[in-house]
């Protein structure tokens, strides 16, 4: 991880805001690729890059959702894709949860790889059935794979209230048989939704609705996948801030604020699986470690990380494993009450500094 | 009634008590008979309708085991029956071509996995936890299907394999292939919410799949009265598909209805639900007497055992029975020992396999014994041309 990291030290560089006033515009490189040609786009813009490329490489790629056809999609991430590769491989789809992510399962089990859409994280609460109990087990099960993509629009900061702004991600980590990725950058955004849909596994894409027109980077042109791992994104050697998705980019603002190579910064990327060779690396160089979670605290991904290094680094630690997370509650509706709860990077600075001087 | 003391102001009173004659509700005589069966009925050689009850009895002999086998404690958690339900799976089965799927064969569907050619005693290892290739020993009782034949195992909650064969034939007709998806379910599995999605799914879209239907009065312990309002059968044109009730103790009926059903779906016409009437002779599984059921339900829908009564028409056109049951007799007792004479799965390797890692294996194609489904005798061969 360490040469990968080199490679990408400083990839994402925090604008002149904070993210909240939604100035925050990532330069994210073009690592692991060859010298291609790479474009500007948003996180979003990636996305739909993803898909298109993937569908044309690949005539079992459909993608299936409600509104993603003519209309492109509740936040447009299919826009395009009707046009381009018609109504059959561009399905929209009755407001069903379960049918959709069932019938997904079926047309995977029959060689197909479909890619589904919940229009938002929220919903997939609907469909969980399908997920957990039918594609998640039946591999280890029954020996038949189930090559499936989940997308799932997640993430708040923007007034979606209780039911549009969740990060459901722990639900999947939980239910065995499943991937799980975040994306962070463009790039990223790109490389592994077309990982996953390469993938012979069910799926759970969490992408955060929050970065899908804020964050702008470079992001390689035709076929670009990334591996299921984390990645440096800021080196330092005193403490570890290990985030993913949004909360990635107010990690790296929040490291911003210390001297340079102070902090590090590692962007988990996947959850399942979990790369804990770079996590345990990182933290046992750095002594210290900060786990930063959007989702609600209890039994989220980073209490997972958080355990992982209680367990395999202790000796390493020159300071508690701490954690900062959204607490116990739904996400509130009115920004005032939303800042409240959601980690900021000014929260996140501060449990940096107590860190530091321990 | 509970608090009906209490409630004697409330604008919504509670329902009467149900009418406790189960027999009323549920009755054999109101079951079509074979006068339902469709006009074009596919025709069945004498050999066919052997095979048919050869299935059956295959089915019932085998479960009869199963329940001695976990009664002397020798199969771990729990055992299942479709006893009196025989015709069902095995006529509904019977009407599929090699290249069809079956998502899934649920409880009481053992018949189902015999016709399409699961080997018999990696399915007796599969109750046992024995190691062997269905499931590894991960899985038990009736969650188990063979994809080398076509067939994708059951999950325990109902009805989520039917949604999930709504997506098998999706993948058929986006590809054009001329195939189908089957999917049983009891009727119980009509009440959840997952039913409707899958229904309307199929519906809208003209799916090629098969539904399946086992209406046998009894979820568990709760009967139709207190499960839905309207048959499924009736719901079926909510849905843009036609409902059709067959007489699940005919084989033969079972049979043509699904055929026809299976001839709608592949000429592009969508979806058929068959909802097949029969009875849940024994209790929910081995370790429920049933107690609830009314003994005179049970004794009514007795003097229609689908094989008693099919024994009886074949024995008079000339089939000898006792055969047949000597050849399945032998067969399981061949399967039984081999499959107790196999060991425990390694517990080393509980934990493999949860990834895939491999492209995909696409399904098998499975046993289709009718012999509308046997290839065309070869043309004769035509004489030489000269000069060549």
């Amino acid at each position: 991880m360490s040469a990968q990291g080199a490679e990408v030290r400083g990839a994402v560089v925090p604008g002149a805001g904070a993210a909240r006033q939604g100035t925050l515009v990532g330069a994210a490189s073009a690592d692991g690729s060859p010298a291609g040609a790479t474009r500007t786009m948003t996180y979003l813009q990636a996305i739909t890059d993803a898909l298109r490329v993937e569908m044309r490489r690949d005539e079992r790629v459909l993608v299936l959702g409600e509104d993603v056809g003519a209309f492109g999609g509740a936040f447009k991430a299919t826009e395009g894709l009707f046009d381009e590769f018609g109504a059959d491989r561009v399905q929209d789809t009755p407001i069903a949860e379960a049918a959709i992510i069932g019938t997904s399962v079926g047309a995977a089990l029959a060689g197909l790889r479909p890619v589904c859409e919940v229009q938002f994280a929220d919903f997939v609460a609907t469909g969980f059935d399908q997920l957990v109990n039918v594609a998640g087990k039946m591999h280890w099960r029954t020996g038949l794979a189930v090559p499936m993509v989940l997308r799932l629009p997640s993430g708040g900061g923007f007034a979606g209230g209780p039911f549009h702004s969740q990060n459901p991600e722990a639900w999947f980590m939980h239910a065995p048989g499943l991937k799980v990725l975040a994306p962070s950058t463009p790039a990223d955004a790109k490389g592994l939704l077309a990982a996953a849909i390469r993938d012979h596994n069910p799926v759970c894409f969490l992408e955060h609705k929050h970065l899908y027109r804020r964050v702008k980077g470079e992001v390689p042109l035709g076929e670009h996948v990334e591996p299921f791992v984390a990645r440096t994104v800021v080196a330092g050697d005193e403490l570890t801030i290990v985030a993913y998705g949004a909360m990635l980019h107010l990690a790296v603002e929040a490291a911003a604020r210390f001297e340079p190579g102070r902090v590090e910064v590692l962007d988990l990327r996947s959850l399942v699986p979990l790369d804990e060779d770079a996590i345990l690396a990182s933290v046992r160089r750095t002594g210290r470690v900060l786990i930063v979670d959007e989702a609600n605290e209890t039994c989220a991904a980073g209490a997972q990380v958080a355990a992982l290094v209680a367990d395999r680094a202790f000796s390493d630690l020159d300071g508690p494993v701490r954690r900062l997370a959204a607490p116990d509650v739904p996400i509130p509706f009115s920004p005032g009450l939303e800042e409240a709860v959601l980690p900021t990077a000014d929260r996140i600075a501060e449990a940096a500094r107590e860190l530091l001087a321990y | 009634m509970i608090g009906r003391a209490v409630l004697v102001e409330d604008p919504h009173p509670p329902t009467p008590d149900r009418a406790p004659d189960a027999a009323s509700e549920h009755p054999p005589g109101a079951v079509p008979r074979t006068d339902d069966r469709p006009s074009t009925a596919p025709r069945l050689t004498l050999a066919d309708r052997e095979a048919l009850l050869e299935l059956m009895v295959g089915m019932r002999t085998f479960e009869e085991r199963g329940v001695a086998l976990y009664k002397q404690g020798r199969t771990p958690g729990s055992f299942y029956d479709g006893h009196g339900q025989e015709a069902i799976p095995v006529g509904a089965a019977f009407a599929l071509g090699p290249d069809d799927v079956i998502c899934s064969p649920l409880i009481r569907d053992m018949g189902a996995h015999l016709v399409r050619g699961t080997d018999l005693t990696e399915i007796i290892r599969h109750h046992l936890g024995r190691d062997n290739r269905l499931s590894r020993g991960r899985e038990g009782n009736v969650h188990f299907g063979d994809p080398r034949k076509g067939v994708v195992g059951m999950v325990s909650m109902l009805p989520d394999m039917f949604v999930v064969a709504v997506g098998m034939a999706m993948a058929f007709r986006l590809r054009r292939e001329r195939r189908v998806a089957l999917t049983f379910f009891g009727e119980g599995a009509t009440s959840p919410g997952a039913w409707h999605e899958a229904m309307n799914f199929a519906g809208l879209r003209k799916e090629p799949v098969v539904i399946v239907c086992e209406n046998n009065g009894l979820a568990y312990s709760t009967p139709t009265s207190a499960q839905f309002a309207v048959p499924p059968a009736e719901r079926a044109a909510a849905y843009g598909m036609p409902g059709v009730v067959v007489d699940g103790n005919d084989v033969e009926a079972v049979f043509a209805v699904t055929h026809a059903a299976r001839e709608r779906a592949l000429r592009g016409d969508g979806p058929t639900l068959i909802e097949a009437r029969t009875m849940r002779m024994h209790g929910h599984g081995s370790h429920d007497d049933a107690r609830y059921v009314d003994p005179a339900l049970l004794e009514a829908w007795r003097g229609r055992d689908p094989i008693a009564t099919y024994e009886a028409t074949l024995r008079g056109a000339g089939v000898d029975v006792d055969a047949v049951r000597a050849r399945v007799l032998e067969r399981l007792d061949a399967a039984v020992e081999a499959a107790l004479a196999t060991p425990l799965p390694d517990p080393a390797g509980a934990t493999d396999g949860l990834w895939a890692t491999d492209e995909p294996v696409p399904l098998g194609r499975g046993d289709a014994p009718w012999s509308g489904f046997a290839p065309a005798p070869p043309e004769p061969a035509a004489a030489p041309e000269a000069g060549r």
